[in-house]
């Protein structure tokens, strides 16, 4: 349900209003909130399950795993630190401004606007909202259009759940986008591709309305050898995790491609195949386990990266297209020429490149010499190894011999440098980031310094210089006479 | 460098193409890793103290140039708060840039996850003309520290402040890594236009749109300290001469009014109004003698074009008859005396944009918690400052009042301590610096995870069953008794 600019621009009046009236300042209401956040999860598990098959054809324990947990997670997470982050932080001052205290307190920014992607259409619009009530905002959330399903479902449910004076939904293509962008917000949460994301920033600059970009990019893992063929088991069945078990391959911090040494390519195409098989069986098509591709846009999309003929030679694995389904079958590549689109652009689908490299050691230029990633990924038993890629390359996060896991701690920091996205959330990171953090300093009106004040003269000057260095000892014997 | 080459430098035309081989070479000097060592980022900041250790009569005369400003001015806000900001990222900055590390929670037993401080890599710092040393290498500590390469651009409307920072970062800092552009529109603009790893910029909101738009292009993250209108409530029942000392210097002490956080204008009670009115007039005498003009302790205005400005705040018909002390002006010397202004209306044009200057409108309400109602109609300053005894008023102004930072009891000081972060917001700003705040903000923080190979559960794999999702959700939970009673109760997928 498309809404018009009238219309829009009323939702945010009353946002406003709302936000005006302090009732979103209240630890209490906050509270209610995500509790009754919760309690959405939990009165429509099944019907997130179906809006998710319809819209990616994603299986429950995905959405269950990638959406549903994580945000029930996340909210009472919120809920457990949420008095600890609301409370001022004292610190402390400098002696010279005896008697003096500082706190830093963290307030709301206002009325926030928070754009969602498709792919994970729930936990993207969820998670971000839970750092924006957790900090006392009123939110105008925008659910992805091409997840029609799930937008229709948080259109009608979040009403019955939040209190709808101050969080609204608003659906719709292009162009609501475009009328939201030019309204002012105090705040814009992001999720999407960079493209997109150089467009909300500059609709923000016209109001100095500070921005979370969480972007994308593509996400790298580097295959060390392995000589334990536990370890590659463990291995490919993570990479797989982080492929094609979810979404199919459209995440923004999903493996995009591997680099792997050129001795080591056949053992892990071997192992990948094998994995692939045991996941999904022989025919992956007629897995339940698997999702679909969103749209005909982005299925066109990704049959158009293997179309390219050199692309088409290293398919070693996979290659099946099922438009009337929106299917595409798990994909890998060898070595497909680094200057086709499918190593230029984000893949955001089922196909896996591999590339090789002589040298290990290699990975860490290849990855330099491109965009810095939301996320890479290395698998090494190596620490000298592990420091290089550490200190060698830059991300938004770096896992080491893992895939996605990053998404279930609350304690790690998720966003983008770069390319990939700027500020980050999850945890009292999200609070952070819908926060203002106002300094306080006050000051009693007793013992005063005298020389703080003009006419200026040498005295003054030598006070101020040693006081400013906070140099207490001199300043001391200056005061007593005893310092010329 | 020999004065030939200098002339020559002075000379070249500074176009896109320049800037765009000036960020290329500051990259490949970045690649290299040479910002990025403990050793660099030390030698640079012990070169920046040895540099105002030894040069600080330059800078003063710069300044003296520049703004007429008061040598104390000189030495203690720009050279002395930049020592001792050098200092301390000195003191600190192995601490800084050592990872912290996050504690792990039993979903994704076994692993290890620290928070790695990275640079961003090349920097662009663009500063204001009214505390051109200040401004400028305050935010160079912050980026050195966190191991960029920068770009400094320094305000042409401070020639000769511009002029000597050019000079002295050429003489004491590595010019691989750190360099100094000067100019005006076209040069900012063509520095604008390449791509940086971050940019920062002190200045006016509506220069800050276009520094902004800029670096939405490439996504470029952006920390924009600018101005506003910063109000100073007096509430009745305090040490009114304190008070007005301590407003004072926040005013006509920094830079004669021309600073982001000095106070803009008073909203006091219309009872109180005459008593604050008589001791600011005491003090302004005590302090400047009664030929304001003629003080040497104030700094004068920057230009005629501000000169311009400030006068036609004064001549404004809705406020001319409303000044009731000072409004002397000497505009050859470029000089406008403290001047008090009772009752202006909301709606001139001396209420409605930041005044950035020597003049001071006193607001009048009936009750003084009205005062923080008027505030929040505005646009959110960068500071704004209560003084007061009364608790419940204080907690009331911390509660309801939105500005990048709140001052109780005193103006202007919160500048020098550097626990506290010093930033915007909305209107006045993005983003904080000073301290640690410095470091932080021209670093990102890379999240870094190590799991080992074992700990995996098949519950993560397909395909999918109903008995997985079972284990997912306890699993996920982080509940230890759910996670064991699942894994006795579970049988095969």
């Amino acid at each position: 349900m498309a809404a018009a600019m009238g219309e829009i621009e009323d939702k945010l009046a009353e946002l406003r209003q709302t936000f005006r009236s302090g009732i979103t300042k209240s630890g209490a209401w906050r509270k209610n909130q995500l509790r009754a956040l919760i309690e959405l999860l939990q009165d429509n598990e099944d019907k997130i399950f179906k809006a998710l098959h319809q819209d990616l054809g994603k299986h429950p324990v995905e959405t269950y795993r990638d959406e549903i947990g994580l945000i029930k997670k996340s909210a009472k997470y919120a809920l457990s630190c949420l008095d600890k982050w609301m409370a001022p932080k004292k610190r402390r001052l400098p002696l010279l401004f005896f008697p003096a205290s500082g706190e830093v307190v963290s307030e709301p920014f206002g009325v926030v606007l928070i754009c969602s992607a498709w792919n994970f259409p729930i936990n993207l619009a969820l998670e971000p909202l839970i750092g924006a009530i957790a900090a006392g905002n009123t939110v105008m959330l925008k659910p992805s259009e091409l997840a029609v399903e799930c937008a229709s479902f948080l259109a009608e449910t979040i009403p019955l759940y939040l209190d709808c004076k101050a969080i609204k939904v608003t659906n719709g293509g292009v162009d609501v986008c475009e009328q939201l962008l030019q309204q002012k917000w105090n705040k814009i949460f992001f999720t999407g591709s960079p493209r997109v994301g150089s467009i909300v920033m500059s609709a923000a600059a016209k109001h100095l309305t500070p921005v979370t970009l969480e972007l994308g990019g593509k996400c790298p893992a580097i295959l060390d050898t392995l000589s334990s063929p536990l370890d590659i088991k463990v291995t490919v069945k993570r990479i797989i995790g982080g492929k094609f078990a979810s979404c199919n391959g459209q995440v923004c911090v999903g493996v995009d491609y591997i680099l792997v040494e050129k001795k080591f390519a056949a053992t892990l195409i071997e192992s990948l195949k094998t994995t692939i098989k045991k996941f999904y069986g022989e025919n992956p098509k007629d897995s339940k386990s698997i999702s679909r591709i969103i749209n005909e846009y982005h299925f066109e999309r990704l049959r158009k990266l293997l179309k390219d003929p050199l692309v088409a030679d290293a398919i070693v694995h996979g290659g099946l297209l099922d438009k009337e389904n929106l299917f595409i079958e798990p994909t890998i590549l060898l070595d497909p020429p680094l200057d086709a689109e499918i190593m230029t652009e984000e893949i955001f689908g089922p196909i896996l490149p591999i590339i090789t490299l002589n040298n290990i050691q290699e990975s860490i230029e290849f990855i330099n010499s491109r965009p810095k990633p939301l996320a890479i990924y290395a698998f090494t038993k190596d620490e000298t190894f592990k420091k290089q890629i550490v200190s060698g390359t830059s991300s938004g996060s770096l896992i080491f011999n893992d895939t996605l896991v990053q998404q279930l701690c609350d304690v790690l920091p998720f966003g983008g440098v770069g390319q990939s996205g700027i500020g980050r959330y999850h945890g009292h990171y999200s609070f952070e980031t819908f926060s203002h953090e106002k300094a306080i300093m006050q000051r009693s009106f007793f013992l005063e310094l005298e020389p703080r004040y003009p006419p200026w003269n040498d005295f003054k000057m030598k006070f101020l210089r040693l006081a400013y260095d906070f140099d207490y000892f001199n300043l001391l014997l200056l005061l007593l006479g005893l310092k010329r | 460098m020999g004065s030939e080459e200098e002339t020559k430098k002075k000379n070249e035309v500074f176009d896109a193409e320049a800037a765009s081989l000036f960020v290329k070479e500051l990259r490949g000097t970045f690649a290299s890793g040479k910002t990025k060592s403990y050793g660099w980022r030390v030698s640079q900041l012990k070169s920046l103290m040895k540099m105002l250790n030894e040069r600080e009569p330059d800078i003063v005369d710069a300044l003296r140039q520049d703004l007429d400003k008061p040598e104390l001015e000189s030495s203690i806000y720009e050279v002395a708060l930049l020592k001792t900001s050098i200092k301390s990222a000195l003191k600190e900055l192995k601490h800084w840039m050592t990872p912290e590390k996050a504690k792990t929670s039993i979903t994704t037993f076994p692993s290890s996850a620290e928070i790695v401080p990275e640079p961003f890599g090349v920097v662009l710092i663009i500063s204001p003309w009214n505390y051109p040393f200040l401004l400028s290498l305050d935010p160079v500590v912050g980026a050195i520290a966190a191991g960029n390469a920068l770009v400094l651009k320094p305000s042409e409307v401070a020639p000769a402040s511009s002029s000597l920072l050019a000079k002295l970062v050429g003489e004491y800092m590595d010019l691989s890594s750190i360099r100094v552009v000067e100019g005006a529109v076209a040069e900012t603009s063509a520095l604008l236009d390449q791509k940086w790893d971050k940019i920062c910029y002190t200045g006016n909101s509506r220069v800050a749109r276009i520094v902004m738009a800029a670096a939405a292009k490439h996504l470029t993250p952006v920390l924009l300290e600018l101005g506003g209108k910063s109000p100073v409530v007096f509430d009745s029942g305090i040490n009114l001469k304190v008070a007005c000392r301590r407003m004072i210097m926040g005013k006509w002490g920094c830079n004669n009014g021309q600073a982001c956080i000095s106070p803009d204008h008073i909203i006091t009670t219309k009872d109180y109004a005459p008593k604050l009115l008589e001791s600011l007039k005491n003090e302004l005498e005590n302090f400047y003698g009664k030929n304001p003009l003629e003080s040497k302790d104030l700094s004068r205005i920057v230009n005629s074009n501000h000169f311009a400005r400030l006068s036609k705040l004064l001549d404004d018909d809705k406020v001319s008859g409303k000044i009731v002390h000072g409004g002397e002006r000497d505009k050859n010397k470029l000089r406008i005396a403290p001047t008090l202004l009772l009752d202006v209306p909301r709606d001139s044009l001396i209420m409605s944009e930041e005044i950035f200057g020597p003049l001071l409108p006193i607001l009048t309400v009936d009750k003084i918690e009205d005062s923080f109602d008027i505030i929040n109609s505005g646009t959110k300053p960068l500071a704004a400052y209560l003084f007061t005894n009364n608790k419940k008023l204080k907690q009331q102004f911390v509660e309801t009042v939105s500005a990048g930072g709140l001052v109780i009891n005193d103006t202007a000081v919160h500048l020098a301590v550097h626990s506290l972060p010093f930033g915007g917001v909305q209107e006045s700003g993005m983003g904080a610096y000073h301290g640690k705040f410095s470091f932080d903000v021209f670093s990102h923080k890379k999240a870094v995870l190590s799991r080992g190979f074992i700990g995996d559960v098949p519950v993560r794999y397909p395909p999918y069953t109903k008995g997985k999702l079972r284990l997912l959700k306890v699993l996920i939970s982080g509940s230890l008794l759910g996670i064991i009673r699942a894994l006795l109760g579970w049988s095969k997928a």
